[in-house]
């Protein structure tokens, strides 16, 4: 039994080091527990980062999948920012973890039921894969759908799970429609051909579900001709740009704060209405951390006639998770049992604080907004602002929104 | 202990139910076909049985579109035999039918123990288990629960309406409609699943002519209808939940 359970540990290490990109510096980890600090919610975990190596060195791998508190892990990156040896924690080590303890049967029901509806309709939120792009059902100008318009666009448009489905992320679609629209960008959609991207789905320990989604999404774009990809989703940004590319399936892609940042001069005449607010700005994750995105989707902001920028306590490297990440849409209950808290309502406490509450800024006539660059997070901000006490009034809007509402489409 | 899962495949309600123009059966164009819900749980409540007491367990199902894929789960679950019935499977066939067709290749296994979803949303003569009961000779007991092996008998949980549970003990071999299994159906890691696909084989078994016998004959197929006290609430999300809050207030419920 002992050395059995030596030899899995041994085998994880081994792999990881042959398999994960820069994967032997697992063996440079000194303990110092930095990414277990870092971790906002290591906390809570039996085993945070620093701990899992430790268990792994131990040779005692079995012992650590019993424990479930991996699923706590957000995949946020924190960790990896603050390691001093460099080691791939986030992309390495706790995904691998999360894919043993799949692999072992033990997923949280609500995990599960995610990644069941991911097998079965291409999105994990269980919605028709028909019904993909009825978002655009009713648009003017219509739509390009590649399938139909059996013609050569210079941008193909990746919309994603949630800025597809989620009604809360829908106004965001819209408003990026009407500015490509209005900067006469020639795009199409992959419309019911397009599944998810499936980078949460890998995230959450589901490596062969990412693939399939991989080889469906690549048998899609191969059919058509088009110049460039663009999302409004970091998550489909982080799997086009560094995850497809290791299955041989690569095109250059852009997240929508870049595509628009090097149209700044044309966008911004078109900029006439003035946004009275102050804004702060949550970096998500996959944009920020995972791909060094801080820049642009600050410029595209200081753009806007009548925004003020403010900066909230955690930003950019630092910048706190919205909690979605990492399989985090689909196990909320599952955290609340563990956690008692939400990570969202932190990050929304932290933009009260710095933005101040509706008594403090009611007269000055200026709105309060938390600016974001990601679907995962209108829902999950909107519902915080919600339950938290001092936060009404404050409003969440995604900067293509911000962009459409000063542009006056 | 060797214990016989019956699974059928029913229309997928994520995408919405069409009737075809005669308005008498399911226009398939766009259907999709999922395991039956219980039948899932008559599945996990076998390989729960079987790792518990042993045994074999195979798995029958309908040679319909989207079967193997079915099947193939259920062997990266721990099925140790996996039965793909072929047939004339349409869109019409009836529980009489399919209760025919599966006792026969059930009585051939012989097994101690047949188990599968207690109901199905699309029954429409009658659940799967009784039927095939009837036909096995077999005693049946449905709305189970819970199952655990005496010998030659299996004492079983049988939800009643009310909240009310019953033990009773049954004479093996017997039919159970499982309404849950003990712990929810597991997840297998789709790369699980591929790896069946490859080593595992599907047993092709034919069906001799279906008998429809008993079934029922649709004379019109509808989708519900508003009466005439209802009220459809119509516009978009806002507009919905402003008249609801109204409609609240007024009969003083909030």
């Amino acid at each position: 039994m002992e050395t059995k359970m030596i030899d899995t540990s041994t085998e994880f290490i081994y792999q990881f080091v042959e398999t994960v990109p820069e994967g032997e510096r697992i063996r440079l980890c000194l303990q110092c527990g930095a990414c277990s600090g870092a971790c906002p919610f290591g906390f809570v975990m039996d085993f945070p980062p620093h701990g899992m190596i430790a268990m792994l060195r131990a040779g005692l791998l079995d012992d650590m999948l019993k424990s479930d508190t991996a699923w706590m892990c957000v995949s946020c990156y924190a960790c990896t920012e603050v390691c001093p040896a460099n080691i791939p924690v986030t992309a390495g080590l706790t995904t691998r973890v999360k894919e043993e303890m799949l692999l072992a049967g033990n997923v949280p029901t609500e995990l599960q039921d995610a990644l069941e509806k991911a097998q079965r309709y291409f999105n994990p939120l269980g919605e028709s894969p028909r019904k993909r792009a009825e978002w655009a059902s009713e648009l003017e100008p219509e739509i390009t759908i590649m399938a139909k318009a059996k013609r050569p666009v210079d941008v193909l448009w990746f919309v994603g799970d949630y800025a597809s489905y989620h009604p809360s992320a829908r106004s965001a679609t819209l408003a990026l429609t009407k500015i490509l629209n209005a900067l006469d960008v020639d795009f199409g959609i992959l419309g019911p051909e397009e599944v998810s991207d499936g980078d949460s789905l890998r995230l959450a320990g589901e490596s062969g579900l990412f693939e399939m989604m991989v080889d469906k999404n690549a048998s899609a774009f191969e059919k058509y001709e088009f110049n460039k990809i663009f999302t409004s989703d970091p998550h489909a940004y982080n799997a086009l740009k560094n995850e497809y590319p290791r299955l041989d399936i690569s095109y250059p892609v852009q997240h929508y704060t870049q595509f628009f940042t090097e149209r700044l001069e044309q966008i911004q005449p078109l900029l006439k209405n003035s946004i009275d607010a102050d804004v702060v700005f949550h970096d998500p994750c996959y944009l920020g951390r995972a791909n060094d995105i801080y820049e642009e989707p600050r410029q595209l902001l200081q753009s806007i006639p009548g925004v003020e920028l403010v900066e909230m306590s955690h930003c950019r490297g630092n910048s706190l998770c919205c909690g979605g990440g990492g399989g985090g849409m689909w196990l909320d209950g599952f955290r609340w049992e563990k956690a008692e808290a939400r990570i969202s309502e932190w990050r929304v406490r932290e933009a009260v604080s710095a933005l101040g509450n509706q008594e403090t800024t009611s007269k000055g006539g200026r709105a309060r907004i938390l600016a974001i660059a990601c679907p995962y997070e209108t829902p999950r901000f909107e519902d915080a602002i919600k339950s938290m006490p001092g936060a009404e009034g404050l409003i969440v809007k995604d900067i293509v929104e911000l962009l459409a509402e000063s542009m006056g489409v | 202990m060797d214990i016989v899962v019956v699974v059928k495949l029913v229309p997928d309600l994520v995408e919405e139910i069409e009737i075809t123009g005669d308005g008498k059966t399911v226009d398939t164009t766009f259907m999709r076909l999922i395991i039956n819900e219980p039948d899932d749980h008559a599945l996990e409540q076998a390989i729960i049985l079987k790792e518990r007491e042993g045994g074999e367990v195979t798995v029958i199902g309908p040679g319909v579109e989207d079967i193997d894929g079915v099947l193939f789960t259920a062997a990266a679950k721990g099925t140790d035999r996996q039965i793909k019935l072929t047939g004339d499977f349409d869109v019409e066939v009836n529980n009489h039918a399919l209760a025919r067709a599966f006792a026969n290749v059930v009585r051939e296994a012989q097994p101690d123990l047949i188990l599968t979803g207690v109901q199905a949303h699309n029954d429409m003569d009658g659940a799967l288990g009784p039927l095939m009961a009837e036909y096995l000779e077999m005693p049946y007991i449905g709305y189970v629960s819970g199952v655990v092996m005496e010998g030659e008998t299996c004492n079983v949980r049988k939800e009643y309406p009310g909240g009310l549970i019953g033990e009773m003990q049954v004479n093996l071999p017997a039919v159970l409609g499982i309404q849950s299994a003990e712990s929810p159906p597991r997840y297998v890691a789709v790369s699980k699943v591929r790896q069946a696909m490859k080593t595992v084989t599907l047993d092709e078994q034919t069906s001799s002519d279906l008998d429809r016998k008993g079934g029922p004959a649709v004379s019109r197929m509808f989708q519900p209808e508003s009466g005439e006290r209802a009220e459809m609430i119509e516009g978009d999300i806002d507009n919905i939940a402003e008249k609801l809050v109204e409609i609240l207030r007024t009969a003083d419920a909030i």
